[in-house]
């Protein structure tokens, strides 16, 4: 039953966090000002009975937790009613959640394809100039902010070299620059991740025995290091796309890419509480999930994990 | 063999630069964030004007064509040389800060929790789930949303958000410190907690800490560049690496300089101090707790 014991633990934890974060969410939102006073604009008719009847019609005369628990139901159906000024949150979101999941999956793809052959190169030529090199890139790479290197492959690759477009999302060609980006960026970091557990694993025993049966390199590398590697790597890469989902805000930006992040800024600038509660709430409760189901895979494959 | 480490007649200065200590990360790292604050130091003597002298004649000059404006001018025909050098006041400023606050009171509770254990151990390990759940971006533009923008506030909010990672990481080492033979012995012949916590336990968890903050250092300077990108932080009358970038993004097809230098200058510096960062891993801690 230890299994079944550390499934429910992580589980409520997960619940834990998720009540915590959409109950500061909904409550940060509170403070941002009424908004009766924005909904009803700046034309000057407006009485105080107006604002009166606008927040009875939203509901903002209600108890805070009576707000939040309603805030909950429509979390559970999936029904979100309407926002201030853009008709059906639900419409938007099904139109931005994909589209950041899109973004967030290519940029994952690219950073895997690039990190994985580099590090493992790195690791097998460890301490020579190949490896120094990936190592000074690396840093390199962990240097700029994102959004820089978003603006700079647009001056590239879109005004001097107009090969992509540089903003919006028209045709598939309009992920490479974004995807691009953040996938460089995560690279910086892998690259790493990878060259470490390739190293731990390359000098283990079973490695050791592996060459001492005379096993090829590329057997010994790819069938017995790199499999037993996989498992952090994985579970790392895993963590790592639960914070994209939530990072990717500023690249969506620069490159006007219709996701939840620019959903959430456009929210931000038109004071839009019910549509902001709900993408800010869905992001949270996305990167909770990830993180719940890298968990409890992990904790199911390596039982050394569960202790905690 | 052995004397030209150890040969009086060097100064320790040149001994250091000769030892094993002297690596490519460390005096690369070390002259470019010593050449930054040096900059910033100086920033007012080099450029009195401060970087906010409008010359609309001179209006997007490009670089390197003239003595006056080395690196160009911006839309408003202001020095890009000059705004960078009084922008990094802000990067330093914010980076140093929030990383001094955030290690302060991380360290502070990551010590009562971690010896004290019980309802702070729980309470913060909990919260330290909440806060790696939540976008900080998001949260920090809502947040900015309600209090306003400015680098005081982007201060407080690092802190607010950052206190967790040193917390956790200090804990971590207080409970295998705690049950340590001299640790045990000065419980024994009765020192009380407090002076076993801040005299014995946290001398021996600081190389991680200190490692901890330098690349924290680093990070939040890229942070607040992203904020102030997206108007959240310092007024853009003040130069600002971010705000730099934020201005020159429109002129991207015309004046690739006014995007280009203040970005160069951000990495520059980062790149320093995650050098320094990586040097000082490689010295102090081999076994990696801080990767």
């Amino acid at each position: 039953m230890p299994i079944l014991r550390f499934i429910l633990q992580r589980g409520f934890q997960a619940i834990l966090v998720t009540v915590a974060v959409t109950l500061f969410v909904a409550f940060a939102i509170r403070l941002t000002g009424d908004p009766a006073i924005i909904l009803a604009g700046d034309s000057s008719g407006v009485t105080e009975d107006d604002l009166v009847r606008i927040r009875e019609a939203l509901g903002l005369n209600d108890p805070f937790l009576v707000q939040y628990f309603d805030f909950i139901k429509s979390l559970v159906t999936f029904d979100f009613g309407d926002s201030f000024f853009r008709g059906s949150i639900k419409d938007l979101i099904s139109i931005a959640l994909p589209s950041t999941l899109l973004l967030a999956t290519a940029s994952m793809v690219v950073s895997i394809v690039l990190s994985i052959p580099l590090g493992i190169y790195s690791a097998l030529h460890k301490g020579g100039i190949s490896d120094q090199i990936i190592r000074v890139l690396s840093l390199v790479g962990l240097s700029f902010p994102n959004f820089w290197l978003g603006i700079m492959l647009v001056l590239l690759l879109s005004i001097t070299f107009p090969i992509f477009p540089a903003s919006g999302f028209s045709s598939w060609s309009s992920l490479a620059l974004p995807a691009t980006t953040i996938g460089i960026i995560l690279t910086a970091t892998n690259v790493r991740l990878v060259r470490t557990q390739m190293l731990e694993t390359l000098s283990a025993q079973y490695v050791m025995v592996a060459r001492a049966k005379g096993l090829g390199e590329w057997s010994v590398v790819y069938k017995h290091a790199l499999r037993n590697a996989a498992i952090s790597i994985v579970t790392f890469l895993g963590l790592q796309f639960g914070n994209l989902i939530g990072g990717l805000v500023i690249i969506e930006l620069v490159f006007n890419w219709p996701g939840m992040g620019t959903l959430s800024i456009e929210a931000i600038s038109q004071r839009d509480y019910p549509l902001l509660q709900a993408t800010v709430s869905i992001l949270a409760i996305m990167i909770v999930a990830v993180n719940l189901a890298v968990d409890l895979v992990y904790g199911l494959i390596d039982p050394r994990i569960r202790v905690t | 063999m052995s004397d030209i480490h150890t040969s009086p007649k060097r100064s320790w200065f040149a001994r250091f630069f000769l030892s094993r200590y002297a690596s490519f990360e460390f005096i690369i790292g070390s002259f470019l964030t010593v050449s930054l604050v040096v900059l910033v130091l100086l920033s007012g003597v080099l450029f009195p004007g401060g970087g906010t002298e409008v010359n609309l004649i001179a209006r997007l000059s490009e670089p390197f064509q003239s003595s006056d404006f080395p690196l160009g001018t911006d839309p408003l025909g202001r020095d890009i040389l000059a705004r960078i050098v009084h922008g990094g006041r802000i990067s330093l400023l914010v980076g140093l800060f929030s990383a001094l606050g955030a290690v302060v009171v991380g360290t502070v509770i990551g010590l009562f929790a971690g010896y004290y254990r019980g309802f702070l151990d729980a309470f913060v390990m909990r919260f330290a789930d909440v806060q790696l759940a939540l976008p900080f971006i998001l949260m920090a533009i809502t947040v900015i949303a309600i209090i306003g923008p400015g680098i005081d506030r982007i201060i407080i909010l690092m802190i607010a958000s950052q206190w967790v990672q040193y917390a956790r990481l200090v804990r971590g080492s207080v409970l295998s410190l705690r049950e340590r033979e001299f640790v045990q012995a000065a419980r024994s012949y009765g020192q009380s907690n407090l002076k076993i916590i801040f005299s014995h336990i946290l001398p021996n968890a600081m190389g991680p800490l200190i490692i901890l903050l330098t690349l924290n250092v680093a990070n939040n300077i890229l942070l607040e560049s992203s904020l102030t990108f997206l108007g959240l932080g310092a007024d853009p009358q003040t130069p600002s690496w971010g705000g730099m970038l934020s201005e020159g993004r429109s002129y991207i097809q015309t004046a690739w300089w006014v995007t280009v230098f203040p970005g160069v200058a951000i990495m520059l510096t980062v790149l320093g101090l995650n050098l320094l960062g990586d040097w000082l891993r490689d010295e102090m801690d081999p076994l990696g707790q801080t990767r």
